[in-house]
């Protein structure tokens, strides 16, 4: 059964082939004129005043945090769906329960305003 | 006796590397291939969506412009910052590029024409498509420029809100068939017109689709390159071949979402008259490429008449429409389940 996945290891390595094919052409075929302007990072034609690696808004975080937890409740939910034939009434509704209490999370963060964006 | 014996069987293991390797590049020469096109369909779509006649000057009818493209990108400098982290700014589009290829792996063409027919195909899909943000937010953070570091923000928060709605359609599509496996999803579908799941799955397939050109950060979701605010977004400080492969994957990416939504919601490779009309019920690759089509036709079709979405507007669709609507389905297919509904539960 595990030689199915052998293909994928090579599709990763063709991908990353075509990838560094194409950037040794550019390497290669590009001119190359370095000039200390050129190599300034773009900001309309002014001068870059700081580095660019500043601290940005909390909700950046917040929005990561809501997808770890949905995120988790996603792959929880893919066994269950793939084996509904076999687990009956009771696996529906043991899902359907947990379905209503992540429900319950979510209008909890929706009143809270965690998923406000202004 | 036994080195003749290990010799043979590596001679067969490499020859066996050897067709596998032709097989994976008779898939992404293809794609490449069909990427180079869909940039000139594209222009020309939106051309003629304008009044345009769009490109035209190289080959007959503007049919070589990919190809001068191609020649002009990689003619081009490549240029890296003097202030980026040069290591991830040349690794950031390969973290593009790689899982946009590499997801055709699972793809069935035909019946069991996938190069690797798993039966954690959905899983593999799932787990690639996700790892496209990482290029975006590497590209954005490495080339230390402001209107990078924005963009990349803002497409990772975005990625990750409509990602959830995606993954919430996809546990819908398995409720029905109750398989990862690509191939099997398609062969439940199978039996008529009427057994797609896009007939009791609509919602889903919408939110899907619509999902899919959030994740392509394509228009009219693009707040990641906003051309008129933040000039490229993530790939401002890109050029020559580091832009070159950004787009490849953009629009792999692009070809990958039609298929997919074909594979999950229109039955792939499945015939719509399969059982009404003699010849053209076969099922065959041409099905799967038609649809792809219309869905490829559709992503132009949005560009060139959707005015861009504003950043709240986005997060909340994601989060406030879609996440909730998956929701409901998913427990309307549980009562399906329970009582038994039509041919697909």
């Amino acid at each position: 059964m595990l030689a199915a996945y052998l293909a994928i290891p090579f599709f990763l390595v063709v991908a990353a082939g075509i990838g560094l094919f194409a950037l040794a052409a550019g390497f290669v075929l590009g001119p190359r004129r370095p000039d200390p302007r050129k190599a300034a990072p773009y900001e309309c034609g002014f001068e870059a005043f700081e580095d660019a690696h500043m601290p940005f808004d909390v909700r950046y975080y917040l929005v990561a945090i809501l997808f770890i937890l949905f995120d988790l409740e996603i792959t929880f939910l893919f066994p269950w769906a793939v084996s509904l034939n076999h687990i009956g009434t009771a696996g529906l509704l043991a899902m359907v329960a947990f379905l209503l209490v992540l429900t319950i999370g979510f209008i909890y963060e929706w009143r809270k305003g965690a998923l406000e964006w202004e | 006796m036994t080195m003749a014996l290990s010799g043979q069987y590596m001679t067969n293991g490499l020859l066996a590397a050897g067709v596998l390797l032709l097989k994976v590049l008779a898939v992404i020469m293809p794609i490449t291939v069909v990427v180079a096109y869909l940039t000139y369909v594209e222009r020309k779509v939106i051309g003629y969506m304008q009044r345009r006649i769009g490109p035209h000057r190289v080959g007959y009818r503007g049919l070589l412009q990919p190809f001068a493209d191609v020649f002009k990108l990689l003619l081009k400098e490549v240029l890296v910052p003097a202030s980026a982290n040069r290591f991830l700014f040349l690794t950031a589009p390969f973290l593009a590029l790689v899982p946009a290829l590499a997801t055709w792996a699972v793809v069935p063409f035909w019946r069991g024409a996938a190069l690797a027919n798993v039966d954690a195909g959905l899983l593999y899909v799932l787990a690639m498509t996700s790892m496209t943000v990482y290029g975006i937010i590497l590209a954005g953070w490495s080339s230390n420029s402001k209107y990078a570091l924005l963009g990349a923000m803002r497409s990772a928060a975005q990625m990750v809100a409509y990602e959830i709605a995606m993954g919430f359609a996809l546990v819908g599509v398995i409720m029905a068939s109750n398989s990862l496996n690509l191939d099997r999803i398609v062969v439940a579908q199978a039996g008529g017109l009427h057994h797609w799941y896009i007939w009791p799955l609509l919602p889903l397939a919408v939110v899907y689709f619509i999902c899919g050109v959030a994740e392509t950060n394509r228009a009219p979701f693009d707040v990641a390159e906003g051309e008129s605010e933040i000039v490229a977004g993530f790939h401002v400080e890109y050029s020559g071949a580091g832009f070159a492969l950004f787009f490849l994957a953009e629009y792999a990416n692009m070809i990958l979402i039609s298929a997919l939504v074909s594979i999950f919601f229109v039955g792939g490779w499945l015939s719509p008259f399969e059982g009404l009309v003699p010849i053209l019920g076969k099922p065959g690759l041409h099905w799967l490429a038609l649809k792809m089509a219309f869905f490829l036709f559709c992503f132009l079709w949005f560009r060139a008449t959707f005015p861009r979405y504003r950043y709240d507007q986005i997060m909340r669709l994601g989060w406030k429409v879609f996440i909730p609507l998956t929701l409901l389905w998913i427990g309307l297919e549980c009562v399906w389940k329970a009582v038994g509904f039509g041919p697909w539960f």
